[in-house]
């Protein structure tokens, strides 16, 4: 799975990711519990993982079987006529059935060359090449996306081949995915479509790899904290 | 191909036991008003008595097959929706919604992917997400040309997927009390793990990890009971 060949983004024919989205932050999306913020890196790291969508349906079917022995709360005595009344009013949707995905081929795919799939491509307005970037230190830019709140920020960053982020820890959870190139800490290689989820526990350096700039959707919801010799000086001017 | 054996395996299945449900599913459901007057409370139909309903809503927009979903349905969504903190107005107004919404989608419910509940439980969900959080709910598009595909059709039949629920019931029962009750609390409590860590008095990261361990201790049991 971790064979070196790195031209997997841009929708040719895609390895599979090796990292992924913890059980119960699929549980908490098949069950509505997430914010958006964080639904956003679950769906996206998911539209990239095929395992991860069919664990996704799986907790849906485990939502399902609770309702099923739910102890049920009587309608009121007018609700289903009221349904009743108003189901001529509305023209059925128009027709969306599901195609099974693996019906695309690759070739579709790789004429469509996108790189950023949905649903970030929504929230980014555009796909990779419209990004505006907004530099941070050298071999780091930003992209803040409207998302971002008080309780969570949510962000692209791309970081130039081969550059080392500052060493940092955290104050909360921060979720990475990862969309081109590749990156190295502590733990392991990621590359397109793998899914890291860090806390205070983890105190890491990610170092791009050489060849190609990483770009990587994060969220956050407290500031990182830099924990570097001279990193340290800076934390009063870190928000995220 | 295979969805066509599979279809006419469920068609068989469900004969048997149709008729239990006859009166639901009966085709005078013709005319346009709406026999029963009360809900139906029914609280025993079947994964595959199911899609025997939501197909004869699909497909011949049959009001009195959308009863006997409603009747089964309605009453457990409404106690889903107030479990997370609905008061029993704005629950009933949603189930309503929901309800309606199922009739509107009812073409696009594909047996093969999804038990009838699940579809129903996720339109549910998402009625909710709209109405309460007023956040809107990223979702994973099917026909985005970005997905990365199955390796492999790995699609299961109907029957398949509608012995599924059942399964995954097992496998729930088969959890410890401490693990099914974290497992409930995930989905009926919205600030989910926050909420938890209250409740049972745990620290949130205890509460995460104990969670985590009862949803993998599910899934190994639904590989075995696959087996």
């Amino acid at each position: 799975m971790t064979s070196p060949s790195t031209q997997n983004h841009g929708g040719s024919i895609s390895q599979l990711p090796t990292n992924h989205v913890s059980d119960e932050l699929l549980a908490s999306y098949a069950a509505g519990t997430l914010s958006e913020a964080e639904s956003l890196i679950v769906a996206t790291h998911s539209a990239l993982c095929p395992i991860c969508r069919d664990a996704i349906a799986q907790y849906e079917a485990v939502g399902a079987s609770l309702l099923d022995e739910i102890e049920p709360e009587e309608m009121l005595a007018g609700s289903l006529d009221a349904v009743l009344s108003r189901l001529d009013d509305e023209e059925p949707l128009p027709e969306n059935v599901v195609r099974h995905p693996s019906a695309k081929s690759a070739l579709e795919q790789e004429k469509a060359g996108l790189v950023l799939p949905e649903p970030l491509r929504s929230y980014v307005g555009g796909d990779l090449k419209d990004v505006v970037w907004r530099p941070v230190i050298r071999g780091l830019e930003e992209a803040e996306l409207p998302l971002s709140g008080p309780d969570f920020n949510v962000r692209l960053i791309r970081v130039a081949a081969g550059a080392a982020m500052p060493q940092h820890s955290h104050q909360g959870s921060e979720y990475t995915l990862l969309l081109t190139g590749a990156y190295r800490d502590s733990s392991g290689l990621f590359s397109r479509g793998d899914f890291q989820m860090a806390d205070g526990d983890v105190d890491h350096q990610p170092t791009a790899e050489p060849g190609e700039p990483c770009v990587c959707l994060i969220v956050t919801d407290a500031p990182i904290k830099l924990t570097g010799r001279l990193g340290r000086l800076l934390n009063p001017f870190i928000r995220y | 191909m295979e969805n066509a054996v599979g279809q006419r395996d469920v068609t068989g299945e469900v004969a048997r036991s149709l008729a239990a449900i006859a009166f639901i599913a009966s085709d005078d459901a013709m005319t346009q008003e709406p026999v029963a007057r009360e809900p139906r409370q029914q609280t025993s139909l079947t994964p595959p008595e199911l899609v025997v309903l939501m197909q004869s809503v699909a497909e011949r927009r049959c009001k009195k097959s959308f009863q006997g979903l409603f009747g089964f349905f309605a009453p457990r969504v409404k106690a889903y929706l107030m479990r997370l903190g609905s008061d029993p107005n704005q629950a009933e107004e949603l189930v309503q919604e929901a309800m309606i919404m199922v009739w509107r989608k009812a073409a696009s419910f594909d047996p093969t992917q999804a038990a009838v509940s699940t579809w129903i439980f996720t339109i549910a969900r998402n009625k909710r997400i709209d109405a309460i959080r007023r956040e809107k709910r990223p979702e994973i598009d099917p026909e985005d040309p970005a997905l990365v595909p199955q390796p492999e059709i790995l699609a299961d039949g109907v029957v398949e997927q509608q012995q599924h629920a059942r399964r995954l019931k097992e496998a729930i029962g088969r959890l410890s009390a401490e693990q099914a009750s974290l497992i409930k609390m995930a989905y009926f409590a919205d600030k989910a793990h926050g909420v938890i860590a209250e409740e049972t008095g745990l620290p949130l990261g205890t509460v995460k990890s104990r969670l985590r361990l009862a949803l993998g201790h599910l899934r190994k049991e639904l590989k075995e009971g696959s087996l």
